[in-house]
């Protein structure tokens, strides 16, 4: 695994999460595990009475693990506790679990892996929970376990007529030695009352009353405000600052130059340790804020100021020309059969880099008393975040208590720590409780981005229209073998194992910039290049865009096995991370159906397109119709979406809202941009990266196409198909292929 | 300087200078943490309460350009959670992540006082200042629709 590896949370590596998914699955993650505090132990056994506390009145309190940023953790993996526990949901609280991977497993969010990672162990929890239950009542009663059953938190006994609340009884089971998880029995699915019903989510009311807390809201007796100014580039230091004269505004109480730890390099790595800067700690954050504008700085730069746009663009054209440097995989002759198939159609398609810009700027409370810290975090890598500021502060992990507090959104961008860092570091530095606040300038210049890219694609058809070999040369970021976070793809990334002949290469150029996972990491910019091509592709063969797919998904080779030496680690020939294409197919012809595909007309200035995507085990397949005037204004009429992501939808109120959320969102990257001039990021708020608004959010229908697989995550899946549907759609309206994005780089943008 | 403010019918007066944006003295002066910060620029709504029945962006609302105005924040459009707003955002379980659903809300909220039926048209008018990263706008639209079926839109106090 290269040390970019943390990235790649897609498919492929998805198993190798699995395994790690106790204690370990977040040091799985990082790229230098053997600094890290803790080595990666083996996930712990689970024990029921860590998660469930029933009162004597029958109030059952489950404990949610995983961090929450608004993919309704706090209800999913509850919900899975509670059906095989048997209660109601009316009678289930839901309490957020403080960091303890010890007790609870891992405390992930991210890769859409929460229901995959816990779909077993949650419910046998809850079905172990039960067990307790009915042996305590067994036991009081005198009758064999076996005849007693349960329903609404009750055990019953049909023999005799006894029956007890669970209330009655938890006094008693908690004593009860607690069953083996892998033998307990779990309940038919048809018998679910919970997973699979729709459940407001337990944190609603509090949010539509604004009593929700956020990290934002934490609030400590005593508690100080910081806000940070950075270098305009990247890792850039400071050579003095007129701190004297900030220290003496008002309110500000004390003024703390940031040396940091990043050595400025070719390839920044995942967690490349404190940005330099000069934090300002005052009794308000507006205080603090207000002071900052005083600041008079001189920066020593550093390496990035020679960055920008322009060079990379020009780099990548250069890169594109000359031999590839990687080869990631490779079957059959492309070379060869490229020459000789009928038609041969070559583009090269471009992506910028973009900011995740969650609505709730990065940001976190720290307080330093006695040795110890406490801190109030929203990372979805907790467990990362609290080994990080151990080894940044020079403490101990078990000397760090983490509180794990709601957020206003992560996209990936909570993943990384460094926000939470700033803040230990400074309540460290001034023994009182802090809190740290980023401005959204802050947090457009200093985010994690998705990087961007160019990729060169050749591709040959034959006499009947068939695809016959597929050349991908990708141009991205990073030094030699290794890859900057965020910029890699797989060997097996849709379409390979398709063409009869495959070939993936990659070329780099340096970047001294933090780069991270967006939502969908690589499938959000790759989707909409292959799933573009495939569609410039139907077109030149003159067939339809589905049934081209329908056609090119029939004819699958044997899966890759990786030599291990790829960018993410062992691949799996088997299992859920391999492509199906009968699930493929699946949801391609149901969007088909459900858009009426083939009904549709063709009018100039309005058109559909069709596009489908597997990531992150799940398979989403989308149509978009779309309107576009004389100007090149985009209007999006109607996106219907279909998605298969395994047997059960657990919670499908909220899997609606997650795959609409997903649409939008997808419609957000087609106008976004990051770009970079004197390596100063040219952007700065919501005007200059834009978000959808509500005149542009277009109607959506979803639909779940259930089948026989293991339940698996949504929030990612979503996305990708939403960008190529969209533009393979104005292509069929105006006859104009996107191959460069934003829209504004081709001509269009939205209404 | 000595500001006095009437913030969800409480009469209070707080210390701060006249410049300071009304978004900060009602986070953290007053401790009315429902209302977000997002962009500092009026540019996200996340901020949003209303000032005399009116939707502001408080982040660009000088304290001092408050005075003599009730304002209203999410924690006041209702004692109970009962405005028709919060009730059918909850009904329909609009939020994901929740953070810009109380800006939503009061300018949702300001809609129904002035327009109690408002059209497709009118809500795209009146809701896109307020940007929801999560894409929650589909249920946000009919959360709107399903508050003015619910009437009742006296203008929040």
């Amino acid at each position: 695994m290269n040390r970019s590896g943390v990235l790649e949370m897609n498919r492929r590596s998805f198993l190798q999460l699995s395994v790690l998914a106790g204690g370990g699955l977040a040091l799985g993650l990082y790229e230098h595990p053997k600094a890290m505090a803790q080595g990666p132990g083996k996930p712990p056994d689970l024990d029921p009475r860590t998660f469930i506390r029933i009162g004597t009145d029958g109030v059952v309190t489950i404990m949610a693990r995983a961090s929450e940023s608004g993919q309704g953790m706090r209800n999913m993996l509850p919900m899975l506790i509670a059906e095989e526990l048997d209660v109601d949901w009316k009678d289930v609280r839901v309490q957020q679990a403080e960091l303890n991977e010890k007790i609870y497993g891992t405390q992930f969010s991210g890769g859409s892996a929460n229901t995959p990672m816990g779909w077993e162990p949650m419910r046998r929890v809850g079905a172990a929970g039960r067990e307790l239950l009915i042996a305590a009542a067994a036991q009081t009663w005198g009758v064999p376990e076996a005849e007693c059953t349960t329903k609404s938190g009750r055990v019953l006994h049909a023999a005799s007529g006894k029956s007890a609340g669970y209330g009655e009884l938890a006094a008693k089971a908690a004593t009860l030695p607690v069953p083996a998880l892998s033998s307990v029995k779990l309940k038919d699915p048809k018998d679910y009352r919970i997973i699979g019903h729709s459940q407001k989510g337990v944190d609603t009311h509090a949010l539509v009353t604004g009593k929700s807390q956020f990290a934002i809201d934490v609030q400590l007796p005593g508690m100080l405000y910081a806000s940070i100014e950075k270098a305009p580039v990247f890792a850039g230091k400071v050579k003095s600052a007129n701190v004297d004269v900030i220290k003496a505004l008002p309110g500000v109480r004390h003024v703390l130059v940031i040396d940091g730890g990043i050595t400025p390099g070719p390839i920044t790595p995942w967690e490349p340790g404190m940005e330099p800067g000069i934090a300002i700690v005052a009794d308000t954050w507006w205080q603090a804020q207000t002071a900052r504008k005083q600041l008079k700085v001189d920066w020593d730069l550093g390496p990035a100021v020679s960055q920008s746009s322009e060079g990379f663009t020009k780099r990548a054209e250069a890169l594109l020309q000359a031999p590839p440097a990687k080869t990631v995989r490779k079957y059959g002759d492309v070379d060869a059969t490229l020459k000789s198939s009928a038609k041969v159609v070559e583009a090269t398609y471009q992506y910028p880099f973009i900011a995740h810009v969650t609505m709730e700027p990065q940001g976190a409370t720290a307080h330093w008393k006695d040795g110890k810290l406490e801190m109030w975090s929203s990372s979805t890598l907790p467990g990362n975040g609290r080994d990080l500021v151990a080894k940044t502060l020079g403490i101990h992990a078990s000397d760090i208590t983490t509180h794990m507090v709601r957020s206003g959104g992560s996209f990936g961008r909570r993943l990384q720590n460094d926000w939470l860092v700033e803040a230990a570091w400074i309540a460290k530095q001034i023994d009182a409780p802090v809190k740290l606040l980023w401005s959204r300038e802050d947090d457009i210049a200093h985010d994690p981005f998705r990087p961007g890219g160019t990729v060169g694609l050749k591709a040959g058809l034959d006499a009947q229209g068939k695809v016959t070999a597929w050349r991908h040369h990708l141009i991205t970021f990073g030094e030699g073998n290794e890859i900057a976070s965020g910029g890699g793809i797989g060997g097996d990334s849709y379409p390979a194992d398709f063409p009869p002949a495959y070939a993936l290469y990659t070329s780099v150029q340096p970047l001294t910039l933090r780069t991270g996972a967006m939502r969908a990491p690589g499938d959000n910019a790759y989707c909409w290049v292959a799933a573009s091509f495939i569609d410039e592709l139907a077109h030149e063969a003159g067939r339809d865009p589905l049934e081209f797919q329908l056609d090119l998904l029939s004819n699958k080779k044997a899966p890759w096995k990786s030599d291990g030496g790829d960018a993410v680690g062992d691949h799996e020939p088997t299992g859920p991370s391999v492509l199906i294409p009968e699930r493929f197919k699946g949801v391609l012809n149901l969007v088909a159906e459900k858009s009426g595909w083939a009904q549709r007309t063709k009018t100039p200035g309005r058109g559909m397109g069709i596009a489908a995507w597997f990531c992150h085990l799940g398979y989403f397949a989308e149509v978009a119709d779309v309107t576009v005037d004389a100007d090149g204004k985009v209007t999006v009429n109607h996106v219907w979406a279909v998605g298969d992501v395994g047997s059960q939808i657990i919670n499908p109120q909220a899997a609606d809202s997650m795959a609409q959320g997903g649409i939008i969102e997808g419609m957000s990257h087609l106008g976004q941009e990051i770009t970079l001039a004197d390596g100063k990021v040219e952007q700065s708020n919501f005007h200059n990266h834009p978000l959808m608004r509500m005149r542009q959010a277009p109607k959506i229908d979803v639909y779940w196409r259930k089948t026989d697989y293991a339940p698996t995550g949504l929030g990612e899946p979503t996305l990708p198909p939403t960008l190529p549907a969209l533009t393979n759609a104005i292509f069929a309206a105006t006859g104009k292929r996107i191959r460069t994005l934003p829209l504004k780089k081709s001509g269009f943008s939205w209404a | 300087m000595a500001l006095k403010l009437t913030v969800n019918n409480v009469e209070t007066t707080v210390d701060v200078a006249p410049d300071t944006p009304l978004l900060w003295v009602l986070r953290d002066v007053l401790d009315y943490k429902g209302t977000k910060f997002g962009c500092g620029m009026g540019l996200c709504g996340a901020c949003t309460v209303l000032l005399a029945g009116k939707a502001v962006r408080s982040c660009m609302t000088h304290a001092s350009a408050a005075v003599g105005q009730p304002i209203t924040t999410i924690e006041g459009l209702s004692p109970d959670g009962q405005h028709p707003v919060q009730v059918a955002w909850e009904a329909l379980d609009v939020p994901q992540c929740g953070y810009c659903q109380a800006g939503q809300m009061m300018s949702a909220a300001a809609l129904l006082a002035r327009t109690p039926h408002p059209t497709d048209a009118e809500i795209d008018t009146a809701m896109s200042g307020n940007i929801c990263r999560c894409g929650t706008y589909p249920r946000i639209r009919e959360a709107i629709h399903q508050a003015a079926e619910a009437g009742a839109m006296s203008p929040a106090k």
